[in-house]
């Protein structure tokens, strides 16, 4: 049988590569667990993580660092996922943040985004003693990405130190570390935003609603869109509610998130979209816009 | 993309139905400190519109703050991510970039040109098909230009752009490219590229890049993006020996044990004769599987799970091939290793090798020559340092599959971790297996350790003194073997400056000659062990490393580390010898403690206090410790004796 010459595609490379990658650590680590984050990179990272120990189940469960302010179906949906598929899921919420309501509105984003993601996820990672996380994070989101490693080392505080990472060769991760040290482990690195949704599209992946054009209640706010999910969010005098068609090119906490007025309420409307649209991804994050090096400061803190 | 805005979404579905089949090349960018890599990369991505409004609005914002090019973009502030490598201007780690045209998607590995992270340049050749090589046209080839073409071609890349860059500073000069292309050719032409192709262009101003422009009429080749999009950088992996290294063995339930893994190269089918390459044991395949169907056939690069007609021995590590064309299988090979650590690496120390999914202690044994590479000359050396490459011997702790990393990348490259530090600390090629190994077989013996040892009323093991020159460690194991000696216990003591006159009389006191020493007395002591011998080792022994070796060379129970731990100032003012007065004054080089380090046991079984208790206590503390622990048969020799 003739041999043809570009076997695979460019998504079957990077399949096999986030297979290969998920199955390293399970075999290599004593205690791992996946970040899921619930948005579409969490659920194309779970969907592989289902194909790479098919017909077994994940040999690790999921853990979600709920800040309480996501948006209300992206919990229903995180609910519905890890009992879809049968996995153990870990919910964590920093107790002192909670106990002290720490929030984006009155504390601001940094603080916030401290007490409530970073601090929690080092809490969490701590208490159950995982030697490796996994995280959804692509190198083509944000500069400071670019030069993450896919094994990406972390003291035992959880620091990230980006002039002392180990040199990655071939497909040989490096997985030894001392007791309380860990692996952050990025298994979608070499995926850009458009290779995730042809793989939602092509492998029919379920995501969250959010991210089709739906008429929901909004307020602009400094030139963007925020949803109004929950009484909880303030709305100044001179700001109205009003029902516009949006939707979300990327899922946080509601308030850190801005939606896009869009119309595109299918798979391939969306991927038109994207392709058409001249503003990247993370803009609708807030946490990124202090300034151009403020993801490399939180990624040394421990953030993801 | 404006195309884009008047396909209705029947017709972009057929798009994207058509760009999910484009094919993906790798490869990276590596040129000396200001040939314009980063320069280029910006512009690629800026030509493939792969840049967004937003991040238009920062890097113009950027470029004002640290700008090097005036009120123009400086595409390099793009790709330079990190802010320490801003502020100096520098890359200073190996950046990944994704763009697509309308035939190939992309990923760029952005290298470093710096002198001291040549090691960078490696980790992104090792995912690499394709170098561009990036010249500055004003300078031509240098030093830097060769050591990467080297490097490129050591991690077997086979396809090379050579981009002569800034070619508008020099004129749009056909007669400077084409002096350049020679000069490049006469040194490159053993490297074993098997395309190359030269490119005039300017990454600041777009010429040559994806569109040809209009100053250079007499250059007639492709444009670096027209190359990019066309070479053929098929390897043919599928055409070769099966090979796939197990990862994980999946085993839901008892009526399913599967193995899976990546296929390293050949195409597998149900029904294929399989055989595990260390164990010889052989089998078929019953199924393919994976979560979307059981495949009637898969290939390299697939990540599979496949099942065996036969309940055969295989786990993780285990290499699943072809019958006819086995992988080799020995415990020691050849190999071209690179060097990335700032620590050096000495033959004898004890590391980690990642081959595959295996996982296996192993050591260098010979260093057969240097290659410096800028000269590509053979040189001796005794230690490698940071960024050297050498061909070296190395031998592992049991036997594994591989194969010469020219015929198979994904069974021929290994790394070399540090036990202690845990980082990689080495990148490997495999050249081919050493036979010494196979033909070498263990004598059995009718008298084993065990009957020695009975005999002898005793277990033997080694008491490993480590301290300082002035420690008072001789002095003390002197102490306890006349006390074993009087107990009608069997000892023997290796000392560190007898053995030093004899065995090690050819050894001096570098960090490679104290490895080799070590491992010696280490290999000395374990034959003593095996002759049922308590063994006393009085040997200052800095390294960590070093002492782990001798620790695994036994077996437990039967090595005891006792940490005589003395102050440095404590044993400078003894200073028995009078060696710390003459270190002091540089008339002795490399001596532990002043010139060269101590590292201290980090759990060692004993540690003596030789600033609370006198020499003859800490020996009665260590023959009391023996005796509690039984080495000396069952119940104490001493009745109620107590210290």
């Amino acid at each position: 049988m003739p041999v043809s010459k570009d076997r695979l595609t460019h998504l079957k490379r990077l399949e096999a590569e986030s297979i290969h990658i998920i199955r390293e650590v399970a075999a290599e680590f004593k205690n791992p667990v996946m970040l899921y984050s619930i948005g579409k990179d969490s659920s194309v990272m779970l969907h592989l993580t289902m194909k790479a120990f098919y017909p077994s189940k994940p040999p690790f469960p999921l853990m979600h660092v709920d800040t309480t302010w996501k948006f209300r179906e992206m919990i229903s949906f995180r609910d519905e996922t890890a009992k879809r598929l049968g996995l153990d899921l870990i919910v964590h919420t920093n107790p002192d943040g909670k106990r002290d309501n720490i929030n984006p509105f009155t504390h601001g984003s940094s603080v916030y985004t401290n007490v409530m993601k970073t601090e929690a996820l080092k809490q969490a990672l701590t208490a159950h003693g995982f030697d490796a996380a996994f995280g959804g994070a692509r190198r083509d989101e944000e500069k400071s990405r670019a030069k993450e490693r896919i094994f990406s080392f972390r003291t035992a505080t959880h620091a990230w130190d980006p002039k002392n990472q180990r040199p990655e060769l071939w497909k040989l991760y490096n997985s030894r570390v001392r007791p309380g040290e860990s692996i952050r482990v990025f298994p979608l690195s070499n995926w850009t935003e458009l290779d995730i949704w042809q793989y939602i599209l092509l492998e029919n992946i379920p995501i969250v609603p959010l991210y089709f054009a739906k008429e929901r209640p909004v307020v602009e706010r400094n030139g963007q869109l925020l949803m109004v999910d929950d009484e909880r969010m303030p709305i100044a005098s001179g700001e109205t509610i009003e029902n516009r068609l949006i939707r979300f090119r990327t899922l946080g906490c509601y308030p850190l998130t801005a939606a896009i007025e869009s119309p595109a309420a299918t798979l391939p409307e969306i991927v038109r979209e994207m392709l058409l649209a001249r503003t990247s991804e993370r803009s609708g994050r807030l946490i990124d816009h202090d300034d151009s090096a403020s993801m490399e400061k939180k990624k040394k803190e421990g953030y993801f | 993309m404006s195309a884009l805005e008047s396909l209705d979404v029947s017709a972009f579905t057929e798009y994207l139905a058509r760009h999910e089949k484009k094919s993906l090349l790798r490869f990276l960018t590596c040129g000396s400190v200001d040939d314009g890599k980063s320069t280029l990369i910006g512009r690629l991505l800026y030509d493939t519109k792969l840049l967004f409004e937003d991040q238009l609005a920062s890097l113009e914002k950027d470029s004002k703050k640290h700008g090097t090019v005036g009120e123009d973009i400086d595409f390099a502030l793009l790709v330079d991510g990190l802010e320490a490598e801003r502020e100096q201007g520098i890359t200073i780690d190996v950046a990944y970039r994704f763009f697509a045209t309308d035939k190939r998607k992309f990923i760029v590995a952005d290298t470093p040109g710096h002198e001291q992270y040549t090691r960078n340049m490696a980790t992104g050749a090792s995912n690499s098909d394709l170098a561009v090589i990036l010249v500055d046209s004003r300078y031509g080839i240098l030093t830097q230009t060769r050591r990467h073409s080297f490097i490129a071609s050591l991690l077997g890349i086979r396809h090379v752009v050579l981009a002569v860059n800034k070619i508008d500073l020099a004129g749009y000069s056909e007669d400077v490219f084409n002096r350049i292309v020679a000069e490049y050719k006469a040194f490159a032409a053993d490297f074993g590229f098997h395309t190359f192709q030269p490119i005039p262009l300017s990454a600041r101003f777009g010429d040559n890049v994806l569109e040809r422009g209009p100053n250079m009429p007499w250059y007639t080749g492709p444009t670096l993006v027209e190359h990019l999009e066309t070479v053929d950088i098929e390897q043919d992996l599928v055409a070769k020996p099966f090979r796939m290294p197990v990862q994980w063995v999946n085993r839901p339930n008892l009526d399913f044990r599967g193995f899976s893994g990546t296929i390293a190269s050949g195409l597998v089918r149900p029904g294929d004769a399989v055989v595990v390459a260390k164990s010889g044991r052989s089998s078929t395949v019953k199924a393919i599987v994976t979560h979307n169907g059981d495949l009637p056939e898969a290939g390299a690069g697939e990540a599979v799970t496949i099942t065996l007609n036969d309940e055969i021995d295989i786990s993780r590590g285990d290499v699943l091939t072809a019958p006819d064309n086995r992988p080799e299988v020995s415990d020691q090979f050849a190999a071209h290793l690179i060097w990335m650590a700032d620590e050096p690496l000495y033959p004898g120390r004890p590391y980690l090798i990642k081959l595959g999914t295996k996982l296996v202690p192993g050591q260098v044994t010979e260093i057969k020559h240097k290659i410096d590479v800028n000269t590509f000359s053979e040189l001796a050396a005794k230690t490698l340092a940071l960024n050297e490459v050498a061909v070296v011997n190395f031998a592992l702790s049991e036997a594994i599959a591989f194969d010469p990393y020219c015929e198979h990348h994904d069974t021929g490259a290994f790394i070399v971790i540090d036990r202690i530090s845990n980082l990689t600390v080495g990148a490997g090629m495999v050249d081919f297996g050493l036979r010494r190994a196979s033909n070498i077989h263990w004598q059995a013996l009718d008298v084993t350790k065990e009957s020695r040892a009975a005999a002898k009323q005793q277990k033997p093991v080694v008491l490993w003194f480590t301290g300082l020159s002035g420690s008072g460690k001789s002095t003390i194991a002197n102490l306890v073997e006349r006390r074993l000696h009087s107990l009608d216990r069997h000892t023997f003591t290796l000392d560190g400056d007898n053995v030093r006159h004899g065995l090690n009389k050819d050894l001096g006191f570098s960090d490679a000659d104290r490895v080799e020493n070590i491992r010696r007395v280490a290999e000395t002591a374990k034959l003593f062990v095996d002759a049922g011998l308590i063994v006393l080792v009085s040997f200052i022994s800095p390294f960590r490393s070093e002492r782990q070796l001798a620790r695994e060379l036994l077996e437990d129970g039967e090595f005891v580390e006792i940490f005589v731990n003395t102050p440095l100032d404590v044993a400078e003012a003894r200073d028995p010898k009078g060696l710390y007065k003459k270190a002091r004054e540089g008339k002795i080089q490399n001596f532990t403690g002043i010139s060269s380090p101590y590292e201290a046991p980090e759990n060692p079984e004993l540690t003596l206090d030789t600033t609370a208790y006198t020499s003859e206590e800490l020996a009665d503390q260590i023959v009391a410790w023996l005796d509690k622990r039984e080495y000396f048969g069952a119940g104490s020799i001493f009745g109620d004796y107590s210290i």
